[in-house]
């Protein structure tokens, strides 16, 4: 029998980023001891974490690199996923440091958990075997958990916690009794030997796979918030922290995406006629159920939570497009969507004050000509998520939408253009409350210059990538 | 220099950056943007330095663009002023832009009447320097439409000017904005946003067909070959859009809102240049990509003009809000315009290009007229008038040369317009033309009752008593109207000739004779047929004997 891990396929290299992040979030936890009342230190030094785990990226030539036993992968697909989970980590960190601030949450652990939080997002990335899918999704959403709840004297914090936990365990059991469905089905938890068994038609039995690949996509679909698996979304959207929704809906749902994409699009091709009526199913209902439901909010965060379902919806296709075109249009369509959510919760947080949020969109009203640059870059960040062009969420969803057009799915981008235009609905609503109502109450703004860099820095990104898009795009599809 | 006055202008395909009159037109197009940026830089609480800033940049891109068309060679049929640069290249998207004798005239339209919008709105307080900054943007939005020979780029463009347009009906507009603008803007992004599924489609074809991927529009106008049945779905996709824009029958109804609620040089702008989009992107899009699919659908066109043309008329005719009357003239009008560029031959495209231009002038002059006197008495409504003839005589003389114009009185600009495409018309079938004529009657009766309602009768309303006339800035906006309805009612020549050879080509293009022979196919078949059927009667009326 040959040993369990052979020596030889132990490479450090291609766990660099992972090894230098992990030792960032230590260090970040022991620091807190040190450094008292004053948390810029610490977010200062999760910052440059993540920039060295950006940089360690890179570490590895010669791609696509397997090692431990062909459990972990470092390709393209990877690099580009660990760069988007490293630069929505540091913007995370620095919209919350003056949120953090204002609203009395102290706990340094805050810094950690993102660290740790981002360490399983890139293992979700960059996994090829079953359990190290497993392992990145449990690192994550613990950590994903516990922020949720780090408002402890809010209540509303509390009871998004509380709700995410147990339904998030819920779908997490799925996720495991689907794949050990399909352990017993093919003898195997690695992805690339199961292709390979798919491949040659040497399963042990067809229905148990099927069944495992059913409850993946519930276990998934759970950790992406697509319908019918959504309901815990809005209430967590708007009972987290403002800094952590706006993490949620990027950096965790990206990495869900990574190792979606890998186990469906890049693993079971083969048996692809089964999966995808089922997640165009899924992905025309989350792309309506979004659309539909946020049409009705007033609250601006639960807005935007049923906004980001939809988006879910508009992603899936990516993964029923598979191959390069589809990977190179969901690694777009995350860089994009990453600029236009951190630009819209960093204007969220500075609307809002210590003990009063703000997060009413009628509490915008009169904010155009009130606050001319502030307003101006919410619609930018607005028509983008609608899909308007000269700005990036155009050219995302034209790639999305071209990319699925390809491979025949003419009437799921026909629902997915529908969608689009219902969606603009309810981003108008928001700008017509800011540039045609008249005020109804006083703004004070919390104005701090790492927030407005933010902004500014997701104003000209969401421009940028709409009208220059040319170096991301070729990025992404190598 | 001079931009050059020689033919040799027609620089082809691969053009240098440095040379200037390759960057002619992007400069023309982005002239406003430009200035709309700098106006954002312009000291606080100087309004009339920000007025005058925003007509400045207006007349230098009204009086540059008609360079443009003294320049313009209108000879050749193809572009000109040609520019094309990589934008995208992993997509193979690029920015290519160019005019012809079907764009020219209303890229120098859209240009004229961003300028007199900008003067129209001179009595605009609220929050003057977002609105001018919205109009200049706007201007470049339109502006890019007319140019874009990318279908990417057209798209664009064509979303991009909706967002000014947007916030000067929900921001600067009447009571109903809110609900106006939102109409405005979904009904036209529900049609785009199918003619982007379109374009995607067709960008899959061209590569597959021929292993270029490009989303140029000439390459794809040379080289699309689609069967039927995909050319039908394609072409409706894109008649959407248009329809929508235009606004054809059954999809007009938020042209009454959005006019109504607009503000002046709102809805100057939206008759003027937003509605001639749809028309253009017809002759541009659907005519030369899907011939075949354009001859198949040509009935149904035909009928839906028609009961545009005469539905808007009677609606008009029993309007009492004078916006909301010449709202669904516009209506009757451009089933005009569609009716004579669906006849397919010389004589209707031109009319109803040359209508573009006529409806762009009288209709617009209509909107600025119904604002001067919605300025003064806040009102609309043609029962609050009567009379207004004997205290504002200079106003009733302008506003009766317009009215006359948009009736298409012989020596007017209408008039020219509506016969070469009620020529065209009789030339395919003489039923529609007869039906289509109806309308200019009833224009008659609407424009003409709606006129003695306001300016004759009794001046009986003591509101209406001292209304000042016409001051200088208003005369400003409606003099070179009135020199257009005549210039263009007695000596089209110069219009008509810009156009000629381009259509000339594009009829070549469309023409219904390029798809007989297959009809006369099908009508063979049919005729073996019933040959057959007579040979089986035949046989069976022997068995029976």
């Amino acid at each position: 029998m040959e040993p369990i891990l052979a020596p030889e396929s132990i490479d450090l290299v291609s766990l660099a980023p992972v090894i230098v992040l992990t030792v960032f979030a230590m260090g970040v936890l022991v620091l807190d001891l040190f450094a008292g009342k004053n948390k810029m230190l610490l977010a200062f030094v999760s910052i440059v974490g993540l920039l060295m785990t950006a940089i360690s990226a890179f570490a590895k030539v010669g791609l696509p690199a397997h090692s431990f036993n062909d459990s972990y992968i470092v390709d393209n697909f990877s690099i580009c996923f660990i760069l988007i989970f490293t630069f929505t980590s540091a913007l995370t960190i620095l919209i919350s440091i003056d949120f953090n601030k204002r609203e009395n949450i102290h706990a340094g652990e805050f810094y950690s958990l993102i660290l740790f939080c981002t360490v399983g997002m890139i293992l979700l990335a960059s996994s090829t075997d079953l359990i190290m899918i497993f392992l990145g999704i449990e690192i994550v959403s613990i950590c994903l958990y516990v922020l949720t709840g780090i408002h402890r004297n809010r209540v509303k914090s509390n009871e998004a916690a509380l709700k995410y936990f147990l339904l998030g365990a819920f779908a997490t059991g799925f996720l495991l009794y689907g794949m050990a469905l399909m352990y017993g089905a093919t003898a195997t938890t690695n992805l690339i030997k199961i292709a390979d068994l798919i491949k040659s038609g040497e399963i042990i039995s067809e229905p148990l796979l099927l069944m495992g690949v059913v409850l993946l996509v519930i276990g998934f679909g759970f950790k992406v918030a697509s319908v019918p698996f959504h309901m815990w979304a809005p209430d967590v959207y708007q009972g987290a922290p403002s800094p952590v929704t706006a993490f949620m809906a990027v950096g965790p749902k990206a990495a869900a995406f990574a190792a979606f994409f890998r186990v469906f699009a890049i693993t079971l091709p083969e048996i692809s006629s089964f999966w995808e009526t089922l997640l165009i199913t899924i992905s025309i209902l989350t792309m309506f159920v979004g659309n539909l439901g946020a049409i009705m909010q007033t609250n601006i965060k639960r807005l935007l939570a049923y906004s980001s379902i939809s988006h879910v919806g508009y992603i899936l296709m990516a993964v029923l497009v598979k191959d390069t075109l589809g990977s190179s249009s969901l690694v777009f369509y995350m860089i994009t969507y990453a600029f236009m959510i951190f630009g819209v919760f960093a204007i969220i947080i500075i609307l809002g004050r210590e003990g009063d949020e703000n997060l009413e969109i009628e509490g915008y009203s009169g904010l155009g000509f009130k606050h001319p640059m502030i307003a101006l870059s919410m619609s930018i960040f607005l028509l983008s998520l609608g899909g308007l062009p000269p700005l990036a969420g155009f050219v995302a969803k034209f790639y999305i939408f071209s990319a699925a057009l390809q491979e025949g799915f003419l009437f799921l981008v026909i629902i997915a253009v529908l969608n689009s235009a219902i969606s603009l609905y309810y981003y108008l609503k928001v700008i017509v409350f800011m540039y045609m109502k008249e005020p109804v109450r006083e703004f004070q703004l919390s104005l701090s210059p790492v927030t407005l860099f933010v902004v500014a820095l997701a104003v000209i990104g969401t421009i940028q990538l709409g009208i220059f898009p040319d170096p991301i795009i070729s990025l992404a599809q190598q | 220099m001079p931009f050059g006055s020689s033919v040799t202008l027609a620089t082809g395909y691969k053009t240098h950056w440095w040379e200037f009159k390759s960057m002619f037109l992007t400069f023309l197009t982005f002239l406003p943007l430009a200035g709309a940026a700098a106006l954002a830089f312009l000291p606080k609480g100087n309004d009339s330095l920000i007025k005058q800033t925003a007509v400045g940049i207006a007349a230098a891109d009204f009086l540059l663009s008609l360079q443009l068309w003294i320049d313009f060679d209108s000879t050749t049929p193809g572009m000109q002023f040609e520019f094309s640069v990589p934008w995208i290249s992993s997509w193979g998207v690029s920015y290519h832009v160019g005019i012809d004798g079907i764009s020219l005239l209303l890229f120098v339209m859209t240009t004229f009447l961003t300028l007199i919008a900008i003067i129209a709105s001179w009595e605009i307080k609220k929050s003057i320097r977002e609105y001018m900054m919205a109009m200049l943007a706007l201007s470049t939005g339109m502006l890019g439409v007319f140019i874009s020979l990318d279908l990417f780029l057209f798209y664009f463009f064509w979303e991009f000017q909706l967002v000014p347009m947007y916030f000067i009906i929900g921001v600067w507009g009447g009571p109903r904005r809110i609900y106006a603008s939102i109409k405005f803007f979904l009904y036209t992004a529900v049609g785009s946003l199918l003619m982007l599924v379109a374009i995607i489609w067709i960008y899959i074809i061209i590569k597959e067909q021929t292993g270029v991927a490009t989303t140029d529009l000439v390459y794809i106008t040379e080289h699309l070959d689609v069967s039927l049945d995909v050319q039908k779905w394609l072409f409706l996709a894109f008649f959407l859009a248009f329809a929508i824009k235009v606004p054809m029958f059954p999809f007009h109804t938020w042209l009454p809102d959005a006019h109504v609620e607009a503000p002046t040089a709102g809805s100057v702008i939206l008759a003027g240049v937003l509605l001639k989009m749809g028309t253009y992107g017809f002759l541009r899009f659907n005519l030369p990509l899907f011939p075949h699919a354009c001859n198949e659908f040509l009935p149904f066109i035909a009928v839906l003009s028609i009961i545009g043309i005469i539905y808007g008329a009677l609606v008009s005719l029993v309007q009492t809000d004078l916006k909301k009357l010449v709202a669904y003239s516009s209506v009757s009008h451009m089933g005009f315009i569609t009716l004579g560029i669906f006849a397919f031959n010389q004589y209707g495209i031109q009319g109803a290009l040359l209508q573009n231009i006529n409806h762009g002038v009288s209709t617009s002059a209509l909107f600025l007229l119904v604002g001067m006197i919605y300025d003064r008495r806040h009102t609309r409504l043609i029962s609050e008038f009567g009379g207004l003839a004997k205290v504002m005589p200079k106003y009733a003389i302008c506003f009766m040369i317009i009215a006359l114009s948009s009736i298409g009185l012989p020596g007017m600009n209408g008039f020219v317009g509506e016969f070469l495409i009620l020529l065209g018309v009789f030339k395919v079938n003489g039923l529609w033309a007869a039906l289509a004529t109806s309308g200019v009657i009833f224009s008659a009766c609407y424009i003409l009752w709606m006129f003695q309602r306001v300016m004759f009768e009794e001046l009986k309303n003591p509101k209406n008593f001292k209304l000042p006339d016409m001051n200088m800035r208003e005369m400003i906006t409606m003099v070179p109207m009135i020199v257009l309805v005549f210039w263009i009612g007695l000596y089209p020549q110069p219009f008509l000739k810009t156009f000629d050879a381009s259509v000339t080509q594009l009829i070549t293009k469309v023409s219904p004779d390029n798809f007989r022979p297959q009809r006369i196919q099908e009508n063979h078949a049919a005729l073996i047929k019933q040959d057959d059927l007579a040979k089986l009667t035949k046989k069976l009326q022997t068995k029976n004997q």
